[in-house]
Parts: C-alpha cells; sequence; structure tokens
C-alpha cells in the first residue's frame, strides 16, 4: 500500500496539471472565437476571387497561350508539397493528421517513381516529416512570431513557391491543411494550388460575358499569382481555427482525465488512511486488553 | 434605370464596404472609369489609386494597392490586396508601399536583364505608387 504522503502528492500534482490544461482550454476557445472570425472575413474575397479564376480559366483555360501556373509545364515528374502544421504541439491528432496524409501522398508519389519537395510552414510539422524524408526538404517556413496571421505572410508563402515554380524546381504543388469543421472535426485536406484548379462557373450558359480590360490573358497572369496567395492565405486560417478547435476538445479531455484521476486517488488516500487509523485502534485495544 | 447598385468593396482579410452607391470611380489598370448602375459587365485590373464611391448621401473615397474589380448592371464588386480609408492613410503607408514597390523594381531588374516586360511593369507599378503619393498630397 502506498504511503499517505506520496498520495497526498500525487492528488497535489495531478490538481495543477488541471489547471494548467483548464487555462489552455479556456485560452484556446477564446482564440479559436477570433480564428473563426478571421477566416470568415476573409471568406467573400476567397469566393469572388475563385469565381471569377473560373469565368475566365474557363474562356481561356483550353488555348495554348494559357499561362503556365493554369494548364500547367506539361509534365508532373516533380511534386511540390507544401505542408501546413501549426507551430506548438498539445492540439491532439491535429498536426498528426496533416503530416500523416502529407506522408502517405508523399510515399505514393515516390513509388510511382516521381520526385518529391517537401517545403513546410510551421514547425511540427517540420518535426514529424523529418524523420523519413530529411532529403527531399527544400524549405521551411518558421511562423513562430506570428500572432495573426495576415494576408501579408500568405503572400510571403506564396512568392516563394512561386519563385520556385518559375525556376522550374517542380511541376504540381499541392497545400496540406485542415479544414475546420466544428470544434471537434478537422478534416486533413491536400489540395492542388499549381496548376490552379477553379470550379467553373455553375451556369456557364446563362452567366454575363464580361468584357476584359486589359485582354483576359493580362489578366489571368496577373491573377494567378494573386490565387496561388489567396488560397494559401484561405488554408492558414483554416489551419489556424483548426488548431484552436482541436487544442480545446484536446484539453477538454485532459481536464476531464484528471478529474478522473483525482477522484480515484482521492478514494485511495481516504482507504489508506483509514486503514492506517483502524490499525492504530487495534493495537492500543489490543495492548489495554494485554494489561 | 435604377439610380443605385450593390458595391462590394473587399480585402482578403475583411470586407471593407457593402452599401447601395450611385457610382463609382475606379483605378483600372488602362485608365480611370467611373461605373454606374447599368454598366455593361467589365472585368479590369486596379493599379495603385483612389478609388471614390458616391452614394446619394455623400462621398466616401478608399486608397488601393491593386487587385481587381469586376462590375455588372447590379453590382460591383472591388477585390482590393489592400484598401484603407483615405482618411486614415498616412505618409508611412505611402512610404511602405513605394519601397514594396522599388524592392519588386530592383528585383525584376536584376532577374531579367535583357527582357524589358517585367521591368518595365515593375516600373510603372512603382510610377504609379509615387503619383499616388503626390495624388494624395502626402
Amino acid at each position: 500500500m502506498p504511503n499517505l504522503k506520496d498520495l497526498k502528492n500525487r492528488i497535489a500534482s495531478v490538481k495543477s496539471t488541471r489547471k494548467i490544461t483548464k487555462a489552455m482550454q479556456m485560452v484556446a476557445a477564446a482564440k479559436l472565437r477570433r480564428a473563426q472570425e478571421s477566416a470568415e472575413q476573409s471568406r467573400p474575397y476567397t469566393e469572388r476571387f475563385n469565381a471569377v479564376m473560373g469565368q475566365l480559366a474557363a474562356s481561356v483555360g483550353n488555348s495554348d497561350s494559357a499561362p503556365k501556373l493554369l494548364s500547367g509545364t506539361g509534365s508532373d515528374q516533380v511534386h511540390l508539397l507544401i505542408v501546413m502544421t501549426a507551430e506548438r504541439g498539445l492540439c491532439g491528432g491535429f498536426n498528426g493528421n496533416i503530416a500523416k496524409l502529407a506522408r502517405v501522398k508523399a510515399q505514393r508519389l515516390i513509388a510511382a517513381g516521381k520526385t518529391v519537395k517537401i517545403l513546410t510552414v510551421g514547425k511540427k510539422g517540420r518535426d514529424s516529416l523529418k524523420r523519413d524524408f530529411s532529403d527531399k526538404f527544400v524549405h521551411h517556413v518558421d511562423m513562430s512570431d506570428i500572432k495573426r496571421v495576415a494576408y501579408t505572410d500568405a503572400q510571403a508563402v506564396a512568392k516563394e513557391v512561386l519563385a520556385r515554380f518559375d525556376a522550374g524546381e517542380f511541376d504540381v504543388a499541392t497545400i496540406f491543411y485542415a479544414k475546420f469543421v466544428n470544434v471537434v472535426t478537422q478534416n486533413p485536406t491536400a489540395q492542388q494550388i499549381i496548376p490552379a484548379a477553379f470550379e467553373a462557373p455553375e451556369d456557364a450558359g446563362a452567366s454575363t460575358v464580361y468584357d476584359y480590360e486589359p485582354d483576359e490573358e493580362a489578366i489571368l497572369a496577373d491573377l494567378l499569382p494573386r490565387g496561388v496567395a489567396t488560397q494559401i492565405f484561405a488554408a492558414l486560417l483554416e489551419n489556424g481555427a483548426s488548431e484552436q478547435g482541436a487544442r480545446m476538445s484536446a484539453m477538454d479531455n485532459a481536464t476531464r482525465n484528471a478529474g478522473e484521476m483525482i477522484d480515484k486517488l482521492t478514494i485511495e488516500f481516504n482507504r489508506s488512511r483509514q486503514a492506517v487509523i483502524t490499525n492504530e485502534l487495534i493495537e492500543i485495544i489490543s495492548g489495554a486488553e494485554a494489561l | 434605370m435604377a439610380d443605385t447598385m450593390q458595391f462590394d468593396l473587399v480585402s482578403p482579410e475583411r470586407s471593407l464596404a457593402s452599401l447601395q452607391v450611385s457610382a463609382v470611380l475606379i483605378p483600372g489598370a488602362d485608365g480611370d472609369m467611373t461605373a454606374m448602375p447599368d454598366h455593361a459587365p467589365v472585368i479590369t485590373t486596379l493599379r495603385p489609386g483612389v478609388l471614390r464611391v458616391e452614394t446619394p448621401s455623400g462621398t466616401s473615397e478608399y486608397v488601393v494597392s491593386g487587385g481587381f474589380a469586376e462590375i455588372n448592371a447590379t453590382s460591383l464588386s472591388v477585390l482590393a490586396e489592400k484598401a484603407i480609408p483615405l482618411t486614415e492613410v498616412t505618409r508611412v503607408h505611402i512610404d511602405e508601399m513605394i519601397e514594396d514597390a522599388r524592392v519588386a523594381h530592383d528585383a525584376a531588374k536584376e532577374k531579367f536583364k535583357n527582357e524589358p516586360g517585367p521591368v518595365d511593369d515593375a516600373a510603372k507599378l512603382l510610377a504609379d505608387m509615387v503619383a499616388l503619393g503626390d495624388h494624395i498630397n502626402m
């Protein structure tokens, strides 16, 4: 039987752990609200952008002179995987799931004889992929100093990616991030951004015929790089909300587990205390009887 | 003919304005243009400049750094990378934008030594930024 002092210490330490997880849960809840707000505020831009791009891509897409960002380089030999994860852990399976999705994809591509390059955003993804693919890493973007993701951060990532594309370093780029569904569900998602895949407008026949100023191709050439930044920005925001959601539910579980553990330990503590008292009583009584 | 149309000004980070307007002056890449209700459908890219929004109750102005506008008969959406109400723009903002354009220009000069296209584009962007600063007297 463990002695009373040890039990007391265990209870105290689990209690302080519970305090920490509880605090982290509340911080995550507050951050989640903010992250969700910014994700929602960016939505109108992304939606309209994609709608216009869809129209443009539909009208220019099939011609030979379409920009490479839209039509691709004509091969799919070299793949760039842009893996976006959090800078911190303690958020359940969030980082692990994104890294797993990327790992599976990378292994499949390698098995198919393609070349894989990996660019990571966020420390956790880098750490977990480094073990298997350390020779495939081309770049890492550090986000640890950024408190709130701004569009300029996405632009910086996009610039890095576009510079590599212009230099002919890869043919296809895919981003990996977690789509926020609700607090308990975040779906790890892979989305191809180069060559760009835009959905054509639903009712192509009924949609308005636009004049373009300057011409369609010039607009497209101007907008495609922005499209990459926009998609990265949207993914970063989704990721931000997902991370906080995942952390919130992970910390909620941790708090609950700590509570259960305290209950169990307290019962054990009381039992041993009573056993000690009973023992003492027996000693006193048998001592008195012996007299 | 309707005398107002729906106007939306959105940036990647948030939606800045959504209201009924009577006319909007857009700094288009090929020249300024004013969009009024029942305009023919046009999509144009923007150069850095001032966007003037006229509503029946007054006029407001925004400094935009680039992006594009989608115009049709009943609505106008401006998607700007960066948009700031004119009253809140300071010298610092303009300097920052000019500095960014200058860096881009230098980078283009460095990278495309014998291709005038991208260098000219960057030079135009820089000139637009400087002109914008002069235009609003800063």
